[in-house]
């Protein structure tokens, strides 16, 4: 323990995480222990997907990966206040004074504010941390919600990359945005005038204001609103005021302590990051190195590997003039890109433009004078060039420039760059790396992420991932895991024409091993929907995933929800008190679900039975919350009360839920039946959704909510019940045929060749002549409906299954416990949450989720 | 490990242990895993396809949720498995790493087949 020194990091941002988890990698020996000093109270977050926030990501999502270690010693909302060199230690705002062997100055940058009046005002804001989106989602929600005419608005300052970025998350958050800026064009460091002009229209066109070569000169309260004053003398009223105007090396530390600063700010450091204190070092975007800071963050991943390489005696050294300052904005809806020598600053360089104002697209490559090698370039309207043009910076080009970004000129794959290319610039990982890592078994793009970071940041070199797996002969397949080379169309396809009705028998003919948690439930699913009796009998029990295995969902405690069908949402006052009681006599938490029914919360394994003989007794049946199967038929109440409805909404509602319940399919189903056109039951966000006419029903398919929201279309118009029921079954066995596992209607029908027209010639039409088979396939499912709960309370071999211990039956798991919260109990909490994050999944990819 | 098929129990490990009985053989499913309870001591005992018997601690360690007993059986590149039920990180059933997080993993017990009966070794 004696010869282990002592690093202290200032800063828990993106690249103070970044050096300790490369430190903690490496020093295997434990050479060093690690304090970090954090200003923000909460774990380090990827914050160049901080716009994210405002759309739907948590702050869990954003989290980068736990450094939970014994050698780290973490220590959130205690900043660094003073550095004494001499007696090498720093004072923390708690009072702390820590001694160092080696520091290391990752404060980041602070937002730049121009000095006009009124920016000190309540509801201006900047956009830098999550506290500040918090702040700012506040403000905009009073906004929005202050009774008044009019619409909400906010004015961005600022009409670079983050301004750009905020305007749209003002956007999200339902204000209308300005953006003032005081260049001529939009991101005036990415983009030359070309670029900028067209991407002014594209913005605009996404319903932001644009304002160009004007700057803000001051702002002032008015009633309960701001008013921002331009440069022009023209008036902006606006609710929120965001200023996105550049940002500022976070340098105080070392100007105070004396370290020498860049010219132009920041922590002078040389190419191996160390300042002109031999023990200080200086890393990310408060490092100026050797003058020069950058506003980005794959410099800064890349002084931080430097740094942690010298800290166990290693030469790594910077080399700036390749690093990489790249950008492509993200999220708001225009593609933009901008790599290289974007201005053609080198001496002698040629632009080559091809604009395309029809098409909305601008592209410009820069080149050497000779024409030959490419220095950088500009994408405006259509970025998809991006991943394999950033590579190839500094090389000899393959093609002509022109016909390269002409449309409809050469497709450019992976193969087209060398070895020594970079493919993943915000970690650094060359092709060469990835093709190693692809000889050495990697044969997906998580492999590729889990085994090289490659792909782990922006996200933007993922489609250049796919790319070089097809052309390494990888063949980026639909197979369903290791076990299986088949998607689960063409096992759904064996396992009905051979009649092989176990996973046994299926895995050893057509497969390999003895499966997974990917393909047991996938075959499971599809034994189900072919007709294989109760989804527990036999070794069927043994492939069900989680939820499945006990007819229940599994909470985060162990303990699992209590869903009862209520099919429409309909329920007499009986079943509520009977709910009710079974809730109160078994001590569950109540809730009134999303899907119109209740959900009761905290029954241990072996309260189970107890519960659902109460239920079942009472009339209910499984409510099927738990299968990859119909969740619910949402209902609104419809022409039995209400002045306009059309039809009985309720009674179709509770008709469709009756026929497809315990339809296994490869994900869940929903649905939803509006009595009119005014659509109070959200039919068009369903997976089926029926809207009632004068004439008859409706019918829309491939909706849902969810992480990527998607309306149903229309497939069939004002058609009578028989026609209507007999479209649905179609399209549900057409889909449980074709889909892929865990793709729900929206994304199997976009995949689908020919789309909506192709499935309505499928399931109308009878194009592929399969709709009897269909239809039998349906009669077969209703026919054979029977409630999984009652098929267990009757078996006593199923029943088995449902003890906390095989050898103590009775005895409650000791781990499980509960608090009182608002009246009910809940979960306690466990040391260490809230910690719901999968392991190894990357920070954009999608989350598989159950 | 060990195999179904009736062999004498054979504890090489120098430490005393004592073995606890958990349940008869014909109680586990294929495939199925169930929880065992000693003292304070959770213990998820899996039997695979093959009949071998193996046993990890129950506690998923990304939960908390005493609940791997719970998962699905199955292999990865051969080495038998067991997926968290929660989370659904893989552990290895022959030594409980995590195959999907680094320096992640359950505890191992012993285990043996005694007389019809599935015993767990304890310390
Ligand atoms: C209980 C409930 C929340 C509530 O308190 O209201 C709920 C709870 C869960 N939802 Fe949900 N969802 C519930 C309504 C919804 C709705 C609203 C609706 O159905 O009208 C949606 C959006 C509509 C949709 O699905 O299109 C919804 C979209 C999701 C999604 C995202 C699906 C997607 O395609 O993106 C997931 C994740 C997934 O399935 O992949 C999810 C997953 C889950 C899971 C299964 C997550 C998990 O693995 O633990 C939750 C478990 C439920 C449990 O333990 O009982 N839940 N979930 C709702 C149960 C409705 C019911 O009665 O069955
Ligand atoms: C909205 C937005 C979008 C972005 N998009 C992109 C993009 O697309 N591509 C890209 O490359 N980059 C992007 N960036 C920039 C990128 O986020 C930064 O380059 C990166 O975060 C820099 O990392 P850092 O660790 O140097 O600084 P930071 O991540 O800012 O971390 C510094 C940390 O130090 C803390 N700190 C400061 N002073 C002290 C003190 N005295 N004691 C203790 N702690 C202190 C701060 O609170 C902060 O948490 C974006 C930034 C924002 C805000
Ligand atoms: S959708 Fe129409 S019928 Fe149904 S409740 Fe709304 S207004 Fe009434
Ligand atoms: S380039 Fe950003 S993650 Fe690869």
């Amino acid at each position: 323990m004696t010869d282990t020194r002592h690093l202290v990091v200032v800063g828990n941002g993106m690249v103070g995480h970044r050096l300790v988890s490369a430190l903690r990698d490496r020093d295997g020996r434990g050479d060093w222990r690690i304090t970090v000093l954090g200003e923000e109270t909460r774990q380090a977050y990827d914050r160049v997907a901080l716009s994210s926030y405002v759309d739907g990501k948590s702050e869990e999502e954003l989290r980068l990966a736990e450094l939970a270690d014994p050698l780290v010693d973490l220590r959130l909302g205690d900043p660094a206040v003073t550095v004494d060199r001499e007696r090498r230690t720093v004072r923390t705002a708690s009072g702390a004074e820590l001694t160092y062997d080696a520091l290391v100055l990752a404060t980041g940058s602070v937002p730049f504010v121009p000095p006009v009046p009124g920016r000190d005002l309540p509801n201006c804001f900047v956009y830098r941390t999550l506290d500040d989106l918090d702040a700012i989602k506040a403000a905009a929600a009073a906004a929005v919600a202050r009774p008044g005419p009019g619409r909400r608005s906010a004015v961005v300052v600022g009409g670079g990359l983050l301004g750009l970025e905020a305007a749209r998350a003002m956007r999200l958050l339902g204000l209308s945005p300005q953006v003032v800026e005081i260049a001529p064009r939009l991101m005036p460091v990415q983009v030359d005038d070309g670029g900028g002009a067209l991407l002014k229209d594209l913005v605009t066109s996404q319903d932001i204001a644009v304002r160009t070569g004007v700057a803000v000169s001051g702002i002032r309260e008015e009633k309960d609103r701001l008013v921002a004053t331009l440069s022009d003398e023209v008036e902006l009223d606006a609710d929120v005021v965001v200023f996105s105007a550049g940002i500022r090396a976070a340098d105080s530390l070392a100007r105070e302590s004396g370290l020498r600063l860049g010219e132009r700010g920041g922590v002078w450091v040389d190419a191996t990051c160390r300042t002109d204190d031999e023990n200080v070092w200086a890393i990310g975007e408060v490092a100026a190195l050797e003058g020069r800071t950058y506003g980005l963050v794959a410099p800064g991943y890349a002084m931080a590997e430097v740094v942690a390489d010298r800290l166990l005696g290693g030469q790594a050294r910077m080399t700036p003039e390749e690093l990489d300052m790249s950008t492509k904005l993200k999220l708001l809806g225009v593609e933009v890109a901008s790599f290289g020598d974007a201005h053609a600053a080198t001496e002698g360089a040629l632009e080559v433009v091809v604009n395309d104002p029809v098409a909305g697209t601008y592209s410009k490559l820069v080149v050497s004078d000779d024409a030959q090698t490419l220095l950088g370039g500009v994408l405006v309207g259509d970025a998809s060039k991006y991943s394999t043009l950033r590579p190839m910076v500094g090389m000899k080009l393959p093609a002509d420039p022109v016909a390269m970004i002409a449309p409809g000129g050469v497709e450019l794959g992976a193969d087209a760059l060398p070895d020594s290319a970079q493919i993943c610039s915000c970690n650094a990982v060359t092709k060469g790396a990835l093709k190693e890592a692809i000889g050495g078994g990697a044969c997906t793009v998580p492999d590729l992420k889990a085994c090289t970071k490659a792909g782990t940041s922006c996200g933007s070199c993922v489609p250049l991932l796919k790319k070089l797996l097809v052309d390494e002969g990888v063949e980026v397949s639909k197979a369903l895991c290791e076990h299986f080379g088949f998607s689960r169309a063409e096992l759904f396809q064996i396992i009905a024409s051979t009649g092989l009705r176990t996973f046994t028998e299926v895995v050893e003919k057509h497969g390999r091993g003895r499966g997974c948690d990917l393909c047991k439930p996938a075959v499971a699913s599809i034994l189900a929907s072919l007709g294989n009796g109760h989804i527990h009998e036999g070794e069927q029990a043994a492939l069900q995933d989680t939820n499945d295995h006990f007819l229940a969902n599994m909470q985060r405690n162990g303990t699992y929800s209590v869903v009862p069908r209520i099919a429409g949402g309909e329920i007499t006052p009986e079943g509520l008190i009977v709910i009710g009681e079974v809730a109160r006599d078994f001590g569950l938490y109540t809730k009134i679900t999303g899907g119109q029914r209740i959900d009761m919360f905290g029954a241990r394994v072996e309260q189970l039975p107890a519960i659902w003989r109460r239920l079942v007794d009472a009339g209910f049946e499984s409510g099927h919350a738990y299968g990859k199967s119909l969740r619910t038929v949402k209902s609104c109440v419809g022409s039995s009360w209400c002045r306009y409805g059309v039809q009985d909404s309720v009674g179709m509602a509770v008709l469709l839920e009756l026929r497809y319940r315990g339809l296994r399919s490869p994900h869940k189903l929903k649905s939803g039946v509006s009595g009119c056109a005014r659509e109070c039951a959200e039919a068009r966000s369903k997976d089926f959704g029926v809207i009632a006419t004068e004439k008859g029903w409706n019918l829309y398919v491939g909706g849902n909510g969810g992480a990527t929201p998607r309306h149903a279309q229309l497939i069939v118009q004002d058609v009578d019940q028989e026609t209507l029921i007999r479209t649905i079954d179609r399209f549900l066995m057409f889909y449980i045929r074709t889909a892929d596992r865990l793709q729900r209607t929206a994304p199997w029908l976009e995949e689908l060749e020919g789309g909506l027209d192709h499935l309505r010639e499928v399931i109308v039409d009878d194009k592929l002549g399969i709709c009897a088979e269909l239809d039998a396939a349906m009669a077969l499912h209703v026919e054979n409906y029977a409630d999984e709960w009652r098929g267990v309370l009757e078996d006593p071999k199923k029943l088995e299954r449902y003890v906390s211990f095989v050898n103590e039956p009775g005895t409650p798991d000791p781990t499980i416990s509960f608090v009182t919260e608002r009246g009910q109990p809940v979960p306690t909490p466990r040391a260490g949450d809230p910690e719901p994050v999968l392991i190894g999944v990357p920070a954009f990819g999608r989350q598989e989720v159950q | 490990m060990t195999t179904t098929d009736e062999r004498p129990a054979t504890d090489t490990t120098p430490t005393a242990r004592r073995w606890e009985t958990a349940c008869p053989l014909e109680r586990l499913q294929p495939e199925r895993g169930v929880a065992a309870l000693f003292g304070e001591e959770q213990v998820a005992i899996f039997r695979t396809h093959g009949g071998e018997l193996y046993a990890l601690g129950n506690v998923d360690p990304r939960s908390g949720a005493a609940v791997l007993s719970r998962g699905i059986v199955g292999d990865r590149g051969g080495e038998p498995t067991v997926a968290s039920p929660v989370y659904k990180e893989s552990f290895s059933l022959v030594d409980g790493r995590c195959l999907d997080a680094r320096g992640v993993s359950v505890p191992v017990y012993p285990v043996r087949l005694h007389d019809g009966l599935v015993q767990i070794g304890l310390r």
